[in-house]
């Protein structure tokens, strides 16, 4: 932002430098405003939760009853529906992901925080990682190594010839496509989505420094800024949506027996 | 993928590529994403399993209960209907042998009233024929005497006339009434 100040002959648009944010101590990499962030969130889902369930009640009140929809919407909606009988095991690791995702996603949009963390690649990479290592981990335990392998690379039920085009696409997609895919759809949507936010806002901003013609612009590109907002919210709820559930139905895949 | 890093190369130059993970961040994330999974899932998970298997319970108590008590309750309006049908029919049984009794009791005293009267009848009719009879014994010896006596007197007294012959029955019969 400094940098913008400074530009004073003209309108910069914003750039990844907005997202290059500098140490807030010195030149120390992990004071950063996202690892601020990140661990502001681990706190806060952790108060929230703690506080929610800590009495656990049969008759919840109305902070449990909060906790215990979100807590149920994965449990249920997500790891029951998706995994089948085996889900419990996966419960907290979906349930930890989701909330996660979702918390920082959130902060993109809510006041004075205003930054997605997980438009910071690290992270959806981390996530992914995570993903990738349990389906595989519990396709291996479940089928055993060589199975498995067989499974992804000869699909059973398919004429011989194809596996030389079917082979080297199965594998991509278990060991590449899906963890890439997986974190770069999450960091590209809260990326694209913040940017757009600083368009319409700082855009905003400049033309209110403008001739009078260009002030009487300004609010459309502010109401515009509000109502992406309001489209953020809804992406930003949806990408901890997908990127849970596909983490549920890929370990779901993991735990499906080709016959 | 490239627009991204191409679009990254637009801006100003400043920015680094997006797509290169942070060293830091990395490890950031690691920590603080491990930390919350141990956190849930040692806190939070365990205590909403709680809570929903503990309602589980209490709704299935519940109707467990309900339904127990319905079983009750059914059985005991089956006993009090069978109860019910049990003194219906006993009162029925009852008034029918009421009734029956009744009829048997009148029936009696009809039959002995008849026989009562048949006996009176018999009785009377014994009595009016015993009386008859001494009447017709008496009324015999009578008219025997009676006969005899207006024969003599008959005898007795010249019967010359139609007058006299008159005069005499007259006599006789008022003899007869003075007599009697």
């Amino acid at each position: 932002m400094g940098v913008r100040l400074a530009a004073e002959d003209g309108f910069q648009p914003p750039s990844t430098a907005d997202f290059e944010l500098p140490p807030v101590f010195g030149d120390n990499p992990y004071t950063t405003k996202p690892v601020f962030l990140v661990f502001f969130s681990v706190i806060l889902i952790s108060v929230f939760f703690i506080l929610a369930s800590r009495k656990a009640l049969v008759v919840p009140s109305k902070l449990q009853f909060a906790g215990e929809s979100i807590y149920g919407f994965v449990r249920n909606d997500l790891a029951r529906d998706v995994i089948g009988h085996e889900f419990m095991r996966f419960v907290p690791y979906l349930f930890t992901l989701f909330t996660f995702i979702l918390t920082n996603n959130l902060f993109g949009i809510i006041p004075f925080l205003q930054f997605p963390t997980m438009s910071r690649v690290s992270f959806p990479y981390v996530l992914a990682l995570f993903t990738f290592v349990i389906f595989h981990y519990v396709a291996i335990k479940h089928k055993g190594l060589i199975t498995y392998l067989k499974e992804i690379m000869f699909m059973p039920g398919v004429p011989k010839p194809v596996y030389v085009l079917l082979t080297p696409i199965e594998v991509a997609t278990y060991f590449i496509v899906r963890p890439l895919t997986l974190s770069l759809r999450l960091f590209a949507n809260m990326f694209a989505g913040h940017l757009l936010l600083l368009v319409f806002i700082l855009g905003g901003e400049h033309l209110l420094q403008g001739v009078i013609g260009l002030k009487l612009v300004s609010p459309f590109a502010f109401a515009f800024g509000i109502a992406l907002t309001f489209f953020e919210f809804m992406v930003q709820c949806l990408q901890a949506y997908i990127f849970t559930l596909l983490t549920a139905l890929y370990i779901a895949g993991a735990l499906a027996d080709e016959h | 993928m490239m627009s991204l890093i191409s679009f990254s190369n637009w801006a100003a130059g400043e920015g680094a590529n997006p797509l290169i993970p942070h060293t830091a961040e990395l490890i950031v994330g690691f920590i603080a994403f491990s930390l919350l999974f141990l956190v849930l899932r040692s806190k939070v998970v365990p205590m909403f399993e709680k809570a929903f298997a503990e309602r589980t319970e209490a709704i299935q108590g519940g109707m467990e209960k309900a339904e127990r008590a319905q079983i009750e309750a059914e059985r005991a309006l089956a006993q009090y209907t069978t109860q019910l049908n049990e003194a219906r029919g006993e009162a029925q049984k009852i008034r029918e042998d009421a009734r029956a009794q009744g009829a048997a009791i009148i029936e009696d005293l009809r039959s002995k009233a008849a026989e009562e009267a048949a006996r009176i009848t018999a009785a009377a009719t014994a009595a009016i024929e015993a009386e008859r009879q001494q009447a017709v014994t008496s009324l015999r010896n009578e008219v025997g005497s009676l006969a005899t006596e207006l024969a003599g007197k008959i005898v007795g007294e010249a019967l010359d006339d139609q007058v006299r012959q008159s005069r005499i029955v007259d006599r006789f019969i008022a003899d007869l009434e003075k007599s009697k």
